[in-house]
């Protein structure tokens, strides 16, 4: 199961995490926070792999990604630095 | 076994000034990333530029020293020698490295100073409100080139990265860009190889950062980062244009 995480209330609405996606998690919302743009939510979240590639684009570092891993697999990324997966 | 990706601890938990979609977000948390990574934090400091990325010190958490105009290379240069076990960078922008600053950055370069130069490459004068740059591309429109820039009064773009290529002094080039997750995380490897060879005192290393300016370009984020791709790389090629350290290795 993975999770993303985001701090919508600092979101400034540059939508780069929801190109980054590709699985298409993340979809921009009808309202409005309190900075007056549509922010970034995590809309399909059941389909979220934990990538980690709309972290690797947020320009304001609100993503927070969280993934379980399998046994012996390593991280994709070196955006997952020290869990200490890595085989 | 869980594994996270958070906010890097070397970045302050606080909210940028910059516009949305803007590139220096992503590099401040790129360095500050590998500054956690080489548990360099205590020992580090950053040298910050005029221009959007003024307020630098704001986010890092760690020390960073203010310059003035173009005045960045200088400044870390006084530093690291009066305390060379201190890891020291400066962050510029174009307008403050490539106009204003070239003599500082060209002669540290040349000098071969062991510093770290971070330079983010967007084309326009952000914080002034997007003037043209000496890194402005040719027919690119500007507040100041309205007709689009001109190569016979205006110039043409200076490349940075070639340009201190050819010096003996540095140790190490590398253009990248932030249009793409993988360019990220290329952008990563090359601020992290460049911060290496400063911790084991190896010499001068530079790193240009291709960066979207959203705002000023007049296109939403994802159609600046696409224009980035290409328009921006056809005048300034990505590339390791130098590792003398890799190149002696091979041999």
């Amino acid at each position: 199961m993975a999770k993303v995480i985001i701090d919508t209330r600092r979101c400034k609405g540059c939508e780069l995490c929801v190109d980054a996606c590709p699985q298409g998690v993340i979809a921009m919302s009808k309202s409005l926070n309190d900075k007056g743009v549509h922010f970034a939510q995590p809309a399909r979240l059941e389909d979220c792999t934990g990538c980690g590639l709309c972290a690797i684009m947020c320009p304001e570092a609100i993503i927070e990604v969280e993934r379980e891993e399998a046994q012996g697999q390593g991280p994709p990324g070196p955006a997952h630095r020290g869990s200490g997966a890595r085989s | 076994m869980k594994s996270k990706i958070t906010r890097p601890e070397s970045l302050k938990n606080v909210e940028t000034h910059y516009c949305a979609g803007c590139g220096h977000g992503i590099v401040h948390r790129l360095i500050a990333e590998v500054v956690d990574e080489l548990g360099i934090r205590e020992r580090v400091v950053g040298v910050a530029p005029v221009g959007c990325a003024v307020l630098a010190y704001d986010y890092f958490n760690f020390d960073v020293s203010e310059a003035a105009h173009g005045r960045a290379p200088a400044v870390a240069t006084g530093m690291k020698r009066a305390r060379p076990d201190l890891i020291v960078f400066a962050y510029q922008g174009d307008g403050d490295l490539a106009a204003i600053g070239t003599a500082e950055i060209i002669h540290a370069a040349n000098r071969g100073e062991g510093i770290t130069v971070i330079f983010v490459n967007n084309g326009v004068y952000g914080m002034t409100g997007g003037q043209m740059a000496p890194t402005t591309m040719i027919g690119q429109k500007t507040e100041t080139s309205p007709r689009g820039r001109i190569a016979e009064s205006e110039g043409n773009p200076i490349r940075v990265a070639e340009l201190l290529t050819q010096f003996d002094g540095v140790k190490f080039v590398e253009r990248c860009t932030v249009s793409k997750p993988h360019n990220v995380l290329k952008a990563r490897a090359a601020i992290k190889a460049a911060l290496q060879i400063q911790v084991e005192g190896k010499g001068f290393g530079f790193v240009e950062i291709l960066s979207p300016c959203p705002t000023y370009w007049g296109l939403q984020p994802r159609v600046a980062m696409k224009m980035i791709d290409e328009r921006m790389t056809e005048v300034f090629p990505l590339g390791r244009y130098k590792n003398v350290y890799a190149q002696a290795a091979a041999r």
